[in-house]
């Protein structure tokens, strides 16, 4: 007994040293928030670095987290944990407090995204390759159930894309080669209700929740059109909206497909990106009716609003892809063209907007500019950087 | 003999003009340009995605001529953009191999 006392006191000592000698970076300082917290994708190196932004500063780095080509983050409702969906079909939860991984599991040959569930207990999976959505406890990263996106007579498997939490604890997802989305229900358990809408249009490439919650829409790329669905009345089925956006008559290449996520909505209007060309549309929400084309730098990829809504920021498809614009949601014109770095990937605002954390890949840095000066407060050396995501979005619908 | 000779020297002239053609910077563009933009849709290591996988394995029976098209016109009702307003047929043939070789980060 006073042996093994001994020892915990030389333990409590060795630990009490380490949290010394350790004092800036571990988790032995104080207890901490994880409010200003955030992760940075690296794309090329499968690693993230663990961010805040209060003081602009990387707490920690975390390696090993496979091909983090197109990589998405979703986190845990106590926004502790992040989820990281790699492209090669892994998916890991990691504790950004201690900068460890907690749980990793492949769970496919190719995916692309995921979603938390309403209540925080489930984790969905978007799958290309078996095509379909996996469905894990948020806990323990097990199995909960497999939704193979099947149609055709011949029984096919589709790519799916656009995968979203909705309220009422559903996902909602698009198939990209059957032309489907569909409404899976898991507030009866673990055993999922699924309502499939055929024919919704050609290849759906991605979707979005309004961040009310209330509707999803699918962009697609076979045709001009959007699909919609109003999740408060399910029953009605999936209308097309905008039926002039899209690529039109004239079809141009697109270099780098636009993101629907992060769509951006002002209480009137919605911004979007114009498929191929330079130009933001604007559309009256009430309506869904396009209002007015802001000539944009580029092929718009993100079109982000700043929280608020007063300015709206975009970034543009590879070769023009060293630029981001601003433009002023009042006035509908471009105020601030910034040039970032080399190949800018993602945008991502602090909860309240003061800041927007930019990622230049090519650059190898993420820089963070404040929103109302556009003066660059702190460049970050990052490897490959890609997707920035900060934790207020466990507390947000879609995201 | 001779004129094997020449040949020869003739084919290895154009290789080495094919290559010389291609700086190392340029290379290294295009290596970055196949991994991180081609592999935004065919994975960063081509085991595919939206688009579909280009590994050595996938590929061995596809023609050569066939896939420099396929980059430079693009895919009609796919995706794929034509990239001939941005690389040369010279790149896209040095791209494409690359592919067949093996693309590593």
């Amino acid at each position: 007994m006073k042996r093994l006392a001994k020892v915990v006191q030389q333990q409590t000592r060795t630990l009490f040293l380490l949290c010394i000698s350790l004092l800036a970076v571990s988790a032995c300082t104080t207890p901490r928030g994880t409010g200003d917290m955030g992760v940075v994708i690296e794309r090329a190196t499968g690693s993230i670095q663990v961010v805040e932004t209060t003081h602009r500063t990387t707490l920690a780095k975390v390696e090993g987290l496979g091909d983090l080509s197109h990589a998405s983050v979703v986190y845990s409702r106590d926004a502790r944990y992040a989820y990281i969906f790699g492209r090669d079909g892994g998916l890991t939860k990691v504790d950004i407090l201690s900068g460890q991984i907690t749980k990793r599991v492949m769970q496919s040959g190719n995916s692309i995204g995921g979603a938390v569930s309403q209540d925080g207990k489930l984790i969905a999976v978007s799958n290309y390759k078996p095509g379909g959505v996996k469905v894990f406890n948020a806990a323990t990263l097990e199995l909960v159930a497999n939704i193979p996106a099947v149609y055709g007579e011949a029984s096919q498997q589709s790519k799916t894309v656009g995968l979203v939490d909705a309220p009422g604890q559903r996902f909602v997802f698009s198939l990209y080669d059957a032309g489907e989305i569909w409404l899976v229900d898991f507030s009866q358990g673990n055993m999922p209700q699924i309502t499939r809408y055929k024919n919704i249009g050609k290849l759906p490439y991605d979707g979005l929740i309004t961040p009310d919650g209330r509707y999803y829409i699918a962009g697609l790329f076979g045709e001009d059109g959007l699909a919609l669905l109003d999740l408060w009345h399910p029953e009605k089925g999936v209308k097309r909206i905008l039926n002039d956006y899209g690529r039109g008559k004239q079809k141009l290449p697109v270099y780098k497909m636009p993101h629907l996520e992060g769509w951006a909505m002002t209480e009137d209007y919605a911004f979007l990106p114009a498929v191929g060309r330079y130009e933001v549309l604007v559309a009256n929400r009430r309506d869904w009716k396009l209002t007015k084309s802001i000539e944009v730098h580029g092929q718009p990829v993100f079109v982000m609003a700043q929280p608020g809504g007063r300015q709206i920021w975009v970034s543009f498809a590879h070769p023009r892809n060293d630029v981001v614009q601003v433009i002023d949601t009042e006035s509908m014109q471009v105020i601030k063209t910034l040039t970032p770095g080399k190949a800018v990937l993602h945008m991502e605002f602090t909860p309240r907007g003061e800041q927007v954390w930019i990622s230049a890949r090519d650059s190898n840095e993420v820089s963070v500019y404040d929103t109302r000066t556009f003066e660059r407060l702190k460049t970050l050396p990052m490897d490959k950087p890609s997707g920035i995501f900060f934790t207020d979005r466990a507390h947000r619908i879609g995201l | 003999m001779a004129r094997v000779m020449l040949g020869l020297g003739l084919f290895a002239w154009l290789l080495v003009a094919t290559a010389a053609e291609l700086s190392q910077q340029r290379r290294d563009e295009l290596h970055n340009l196949l991994l991180q933009d081609c592999g935004s849709c065919h994975g960063m290591t081509m085991k595919g995605g939206l688009g579909p996988a280009l590994t050595p394995k996938d590929l061995q029976n596809k023609d050569r001529e066939m896939l420099i098209v396929t980059i430079l016109q693009g895919r009609h009702g796919t995706p794929m953009p034509p990239w001939s307003t941005m690389l040369s047929r010279n790149e896209v043939e040095w791209l494409v191999d690359q592919l067949y070789e093996g693309v590593t980060p």
